[in-house]
């Protein structure tokens, strides 16, 4: 116990004693919670679209003021030309384009049916999804209209009537759905590399050899590697949660003992993953590589940015193995459900499994090493 | 004189092998307690490989092998408990003070606060370097962290020290110095196992080894080496050794 905590003393002098990267492990993260969820957000608020108006009649100008009247909308130019329109479309000026053929106007009184054509740039393939819908949603409304004005005797009530209502984040807020996620995100970069470019070091250094020619036990050591990282980084998720809270004004519906609780045993397996990195690596540039690689598909597939459910098969079965996977449902779980222990037990016990085997497999390492 | 001394390292047909690669070929020697052991070699002869088995961070393939008086297969923990060791590369952390590292090492060797205090002021004083207590190492110059590193390896009072390379890049007077330390340290009847490519500190010590090529071609005192070999001086023997290995090959 005495050597944990000369050890523990050590690592500590250690960090304190270098500044720079102190601010790196205390104000970076900071600085990305609150741009990333300020930033990281799917909701399309303003698609610039462009209107090719053939008819010039008063119905193709009312169609015009429903997207100049819409709040997602920014009517960037106006055009005669086709060409002109597939140039601003090329060149990303306008997002989207409005095509009223010509006799829009009479064709609707005489025969009921006008035709508009809406061409959307689809590179990014669910952002093209939502502004179309957002346009077809607009001409919807439009269509109603004229069948208020055109067909005032027919009833337009509608035979089931549907009450949507979103639970749990009832407007829909990306900043509610983000931050519990990038909160996780940023505990877990932090901890992974600190932990794993520390061991490495040592080993760069040489001054590993000096330790083991000490009767130090592999335990007291890995125990007195991996507990400053998990002070600072619990100390970080802290402060991260009070951001979240008073900043973002993320609801906080669950126990926060219970989300504590969670994060301890969750940043065991970051922490632990990240010695083991340094355990089979010989050079800093080596653990940094290997933990980016194992970092980027991780957050990748970790369902922050897109869900997990839509991955394929095989992806999802890959996904067991990842643990910031587990974790963003039980952080988002608690804070905007307010679940409590039964909800997740399934995987809070994977990480505690995970714990575990990576806290073994880097101890049995470190021996093998040593 | 050196018969009644009990010996602290017995070493019975080491053998270390790498692959097909003989590192220590069959190595047989023993050091006596408070025996200043000098561990000749040329670079590559497989010194530092004997010194890691007998520190028990690598283990022998084969051989019987006893470091004060424990097993180096099943009792490397005890053998660290009694054994201090200073490596070719320094290796104390240089982003500590001085009196951090004593410290750090101090406490993980299980000495108490007050010892700890008291074996880093009397090495410090020792050293002269009272004053420069708090300074973190890397602004210490290289001799003098060599003084540093070596004092922290006989701080806990081990049995034996091995010391690999000590004084590689430093200057004169500072070799003599620690030289002097570590007769000192002698004194006090640790052993010392020490490896240099210096003849004049082969001069210094009690008895020398001198390997080639993984095994040990020579072993006695100085005297009576230059004697055997019709040599004035340890840097003739050790020529004439490592000559007619190259004249073989």
């Amino acid at each position: 116990m005495k050597t944990i905590l000369y050890i523990l003393q050590k690592e500590f002098r250690q960090i304190f004693r270098e500044k720079a990267m102190l601010v790196i492990i205390l104000v970076i993260p900071m600085v990305q919670l609150l741009i990333l969820s300020f930033t990281a957000t799917f909701e399309i608020k303003n698609t610039n679209i462009s209107i090719l108006d053939h008819d010039h009649s008063v119905e193709s100008r009312n169609l015009i003021n429903k997207f100049s009247g819409s709040p997602f909308f920014t009517i960037s130019s106006f055009y005669d030309s086709y060409d002109k329109g597939v140039e601003a479309l090329k060149s990303g000026k306008t997002h989207q384009l409005l095509i009223i053929q010509p006799h829009f106007e009479k064709d609707l009184q005489r025969d009921g049916k006008g035709k508009v054509m809406i061409i959307t740039d689809a590179i990014n393939g669910s952002a093209a999804s939502i502004m179309s819908a957002y346009a077809h949603s607009i001409l919807f409304d439009f269509n109603k209209q004229i069948l208020i004005e055109h067909y005032p005797n027919l009833s337009l009530s509608d035979p089931i009537q549907i009450t949507v209502s979103n639970w749990y984040n009832p407007r829909l807020n990306y900043i509610t759905y983000m931050v519990p996620g990038i909160l996780v995100l940023l505990v877990t970069i932090i901890g992974m590399f600190l932990s794993g470019m520390n061991v490495v070091k040592e080993k760069e250094l040489g001054t590993i050899e000096q330790i083991n020619v000490t009767p130090i036990k592999k335990y007291q050591f890995i125990i007195g590697k991996l507990l400053p990282f998990w002070i600072i980084a619990m100390f970080e998720f802290s402060f991260g949660l009070f951001l979240a809270r008073f900043v973002f004004g993320v609801p906080m519906l669950g126990s926060l003992a219970l989300q504590l609780g969670t994060v301890s045993v969750y940043l065991v397996v970051v922490l632990s993953f990240g010695l083991f990195v340094s355990t089979i690596t010989e050079t800093m540039q080596q653990a940094m590589f290997i933990s980016w690689f194992f970092m980027v598909i991780f957050i990748l597939m970790s369902g922050l940015f897109t869900p997990v459910e839509s991955m394929p098969d095989w992806a999802q079965t890959v996904n067991k193995l990842n643990p910031i996977s587990y974790f963003i449902q039980i952080n988002r779980m608690i804070m905007l459900k307010g679940s409590v222990f039964s909800d997740f037990t399934r995987q809070f016990y994977s990480l505690v499994v995970y714990a575990v085997l990576m806290l073994s497999l880097s101890v049995w390492r470190y021996r093998k090493v040593a | 004189m050196t018969t009644e001394r009990p010996k602290v390292i017995e070493v019975k047909h080491l053998v270390k092998k790498f692959g097909n690669f003989v590192a220590n070929d069959n190595l047989t020697f023993d050091v006596k307690q408070g025996e200043i052991f000098g561990f000749l070699g040329a670079n590559g002869a497989g010194k530092t490989t004997a010194i890691k088995i007998l520190c028990g961070l690598q283990s022998p393939t084969s051989g019987e092998i006893k470091v004060a008086g424990f097993d180096v297969y099943r009792q490397t923990n005890l053998i660290k408990r009694n054994i201090g060791y200073m490596s070719q590369k320094f290796s104390l952390y240089e982003d500590l003070s001085v009196s951090q590292n004593f410290e750090f090492y101090g406490g993980i060797y299980g000495l108490s606060r007050k010892q700890i205090k008291e074996r880093t002021s009397y090495f410090l004083e020792k050293l002269e370097l009272t004053n420069e207590a708090n300074k973190i190492l890397k602004e210490i110059p290289l001799g003098w962290k060599q003084k540093l590193a070596f004092s922290v390896a006989i701080l806990h009072h081990p049995k034996i020290v091995f010391l690999d390379e000590p004084t590689g890049g430093v200057d004169p007077v500072t070799r003599r110095q620690f030289w002097e330390m570590i007769y000192e340290a002698a004194n006090e009847g640790i052993t010392i196992f020490v490896t240099t490519h210096y003849m004049d500190e082969a001069e210094y010590c009690e008895r020398v080894s001198i390997m080639v090529d993984g095994r040990i071609e020579a072993l006695d005192t100085p005297a009576m080496l230059k004697q055997q070999y019709g040599a004035s001086s340890m840097n003739e023997v050790f020529l004439r050794l490592a000559r007619a290995q190259s004249a073989e090959q």
